[in-house]
C-alpha cells in the first residue's frame, strides 16, 4: 500500500435528538491511501452516509477522528470534493450545468480563463461538453449525476467522497457512470472513496473492497480485488474470480447479519444462491 | 410546526404559473365582463336601481374618459403611482434585507416571530390617526400607510422562503466552500425568490389599495382625493368612472408583477414539472 492520505482511527457517530439516541457507526477504523480507489460496501442503514459526512467534514464524529494529509479533519477540507447521492437536489436548478460546475471554482478565486478551462475540461471528461448552457433540470438522472460529478472534478479534489451516486440511475447508465469513474480515476490520479449498497458495483469498482457490518456498524473486512486493473463490464462481471470475489462479499454480510441475530443460520447461506445480481439489500434508501 | 397558518400564499399560487392560460377560459372570462357591463348598463336604465345614485355603465366610461382628457386626472394619477412606487420600493427593500436577516438567523427568527405575529394583522388603515398624528397630512403620511401594508406580505414571504433552502443543497454549498456571501446570492436568494415574488405580487396589490384610501380619508393627494371630491360635489358618474380606473390599475400592477415572476422564475416551473423529487 502507498502512502496512507486518509485516515480514519475509531470513528463513531451517535445521533442524539428528541429523546432518540442512533448509533449509527460504532467504531470504524481505516486508512486510504494516496491514489488509491477504495469502495465501502453496506446494507442500507449501516451508517454509510453517516461515515461519508464525518470523513467529509459535514458531521462530527461523537469519538474518534479523520486525518487528511496529516491534518486533523473539523470542517470541509479544501482538498475534498463530494458527489452526494441525491443529485437531483445537490445541483442548483436556477444555474446552468456551467454555472454549477464553475461555482465552487469562484470560492477557489481562480481567475476566469482558469476557470473557464477547468469547467471545459471536466464537462468533456464526463462526456457533456456539449450541453454547458442547459439547465440541470433539462437532463435525464444520468447526466445530472455526470455533471455532479464534473463539478467535483473541476475543484481538483486530492480525494473524491461518493455516497451511492448511481443508486437512482437505471442499470445501463449505471455500467457507464462505473467505466467513466475507473477512467476518471486512471486519467486523474484522484484518491476515491466510493460508498454503495451493490456487492457487484463494490466488487467491480475498487481496488479495496471495505465491508460494513449492519447497525451497529464495524468493519467485517477489508478486502483486496485482485482483479485485472483493465475492467470491462462484460468480461470482468463474467470471470470466474469477479464471482468469487462477489460471492465472498456476500457471505460476510450475511455473517454480519446473522452474528447479529440467530446464530446457527449462518452455515445455511451459500454465495451460490446469490449467483445473479446480489446487492445487500433489495431496496435501496432513496 | 406551530406557525401553519402564515404559510405563504405561494404553494397556493403554483398551478396558476404552471398551467398555460387556455383559449377557451379567457373567452369565458371575456364574456362574463360582457354581460357584467350589460348589467350595470340594463339595472339603471330599466329603473330596477336608481340612476341617481347608479348611473348607467355607459354613463360611468362617458365621465372616465372626459375626465381622462384632463390634465388634473393624470397629475392625479400620478400622484397615485407616486405613492405607491415609493411605498413599495421601501417595504422591498426593508421587507427583503430583514427577511433574509430574520429568515437566516435562527435566533432572531423566534425572538421576533410572536412580534410580526402581532404587528403583521395590524390593518393599515387603523394607523390613519397615528399617521396624521406623527406625520401630519401629506405624502409621508400616505407612504406610511403604504409601508406599512406591503411590508409584511413582502417580509413574511421572504422568511419562509430563506428557510425552504434544501438541505442536500446547503451541504453541497458547505462542501464546496461556499462563503457566506456566496450563500446568500447562489443558493438562499434563489431559493427564496418565488416567495419573494409572490410577496411583491401581495404587496404591489395592497400597496395601491392603501396609496387610494389615503386620498380617500384625505391624508393624501391623487386619485382617491379626486374620487372623494367628486363624491362631494354629486359628480355621481365621475365617482364610478375614477374607482373603475383605480381597478383597471390594479388589474396592470397583477399584470405587471405576474410577469416578472414568470420572467425571473422560468427554472423553479420546469424544475418543478421535470424533476419532481
Ligand atoms: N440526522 C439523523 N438523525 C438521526 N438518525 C439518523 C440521522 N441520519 C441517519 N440516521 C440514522 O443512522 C443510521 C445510519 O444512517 P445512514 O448513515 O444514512 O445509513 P446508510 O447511508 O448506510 O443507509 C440509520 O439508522 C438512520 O436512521
Ligand atoms: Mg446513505
Amino acid at each position: 500500500m502507498t502512502q496512507p492520505l486518509l485516515d480514519v482511527a475509531g470513528v463513531q457517530k451517535t445521533y442524539t435528538g428528541s429523546g432518540r439516541t442512533v448509533e449509527a457507526v460504532r467504531d470504524l477504523t481505516f486508512s486510504v491511501g494516496d491514489g488509491e480507489l477504495v469502495c465501502i460496501v453496506g446494507p442500507s442503514g449501516a451508517g454509510k452516509t453517516t461515515l461519508l459526512k464525518c470523513i467529509a467534514g459535514l458531521l462530527e464524529p461523537t469519538a474518534g477522528t479523520v486525518t487528511l494529509a496529516g491534518a486533523r479533519v473539523d470542517g470541509p477540507p479544501e482538498a475534498m470534493a463530494v458527489v452526494f447521492q441525491e443529485y437531483g437536489r445537490s445541483l442548483y436548478p436556477w444555474m446552468t450545468v456551467e454555472g454549477n460546475v464553475e461555482l465552487p471554482l469562484k470560492q477557489k478565486k481562480l481567475d476566469k480563463a482558469r476557470r473557464r478551462e477547468l469547467v471545459r475540461d471536466a464537462l468533456e471528461a464526463v462526456g457533456l461538453a456539449d450541453v454547458h448552457s442547459a439547465y440541470p433540470w433539462q437532463l435525464s438522472g444520468g447526466m445530472q449525476q455526470r455533471v455532479a460529478i464534473a463539478r467535483a472534478v473541476a475543484y481538483e479534489p486530492k480525494v473524491l467522497l461518493m455516497d451511492e451516486p448511481f443508486a437512482a440511475v437505471d442499470a445501463q447508465t449505471r455500467a457507464d457512470l462505473e467505466d467513466l469513474i475507473r477512467s476518471l480515476w486512471h486519467k486523474l490520479g484522484v484518491t476515491i472513496l466510493f460508498v454503495t449498497h451493490d456487492i457487484d458495483e463494490s466488487v467491480y469498482l475498487g481496488q479495496r473492497v471495505l465491508v460494513l457490518s449492519s447497525s451497529p456498524t464495524v468493519i467485517m473486512e477489508d478486502l483486496a480485488i485482485d482483479l485485472p486493473d483493465e475492467r470491462t463490464q462484460l468480461e470482468t462481471r463474467s470471470s470466474p474470480r469477479f464471482a468469487e470475489l462477489r460471492g465472498h462479499v456476500y457471505e460476510q454480510i450475511q455473517l454480519a447479519k446473522h452474528r447479529k441475530g440467530d446464530q446457527h443460520q449462518r452455515d445455511e447461506v451459500t454465495p451460490a444462491r446469490t449467483a445473479h445480481g446480489a446487492t445487500v439489500a433489495a431496496q435501496h434508501d432513496s | 410546526m406551530s406557525t401553519t397558518e402564515v404559510r405563504p400564499a405561494h404553494a397556493g399560487a403554483e398551478p396558476v404559473r404552471r398551467r398555460r392560460p387556455e383559449l377557451p377560459s379567457a373567452v369565458l372570462g371575456l364574456g362574463g365582463l360582457v354581460v357584467f357591463a350589460a348589467l350595470l348598463e340594463l339595472l339603471p336604465r330599466t329603473g330596477i336601481v336608481s340612476a341617481d345614485y347608479f348611473p348607467p355603465f355607459s354613463e360611468m366610461v362617458r365621465a372616465l374618459v372626459e375626465a381622462a382628457g384632463t390634465d388634473r386626472f393624470w397629475a392625479a394619477t400620478a400622484e397615485t403611482v407616486q405613492a405607491w412606487g415609493i411605498g413599495l420600493g421601501i417595504a422591498l427593500v426593508a421587507g427583503i434585507g430583514l427577511g433574509l436577516l430574520i429568515g437566516s438567523v435562527e435566533l432572531l427568527r423566534r425572538f421576533t416571530a410572536s412580534t410580526i405575529e402581532f404587528l403583521r394583522p395590524v390593518p393599515s388603515v387603523a394607523l390613519i390617526p397615528l399617521a396624521v398624528l406623527l406625520l401630519g397630512l401629506g405624502l409621508q403620511s400616505t407612504l406610511l400607510l403604504v409601508v406599512y401594508a406591503s411590508f409584511w406580505q413582502i417580509l413574511i414571504q421572504v422568511v419562509y422562503g430563506v428557510q425552504d433552502v434544501d438541505p442536500v443543497a446547503r451541504e453541497t454549498a458547505r462542501s464546496y466552500h461556499l462563503g457566506r456571501w456566496a450563500r446568500v446570492r447562489y443558493l438562499i436568494w434563489p431559493t427564496a425568490l418565488p416567495y419573494v415574488m409572490t410577496g411583491v405580487r401581495l404587496g404591489a396589490a395592497v400597496a395601491l389599495i392603501l396609496a387610494v384610501t389615503a386620498g380617500l380619508v384625505g391624508i393624501g393627494t391623487g386619485l382617491g382625493a379626486e374620487i372623494a371630491l367628486a363624491q362631494s360635489s354629486n359628480a355621481v358618474p365621475l365617482v364610478y368612472g375614477l374607482v373603475i380606473f383605480t381597478g383597471l390599475l390594479g388589474v396592470v400592477v397583477n399584470l405587471v408583477a405576474r410577469a416578472l415572476e414568470r420572467r425571473t422564475l422560468a427554472w423553479h416551473s420546469s424544475v418543478r414539472a421535470d424533476v419532481g423529487g
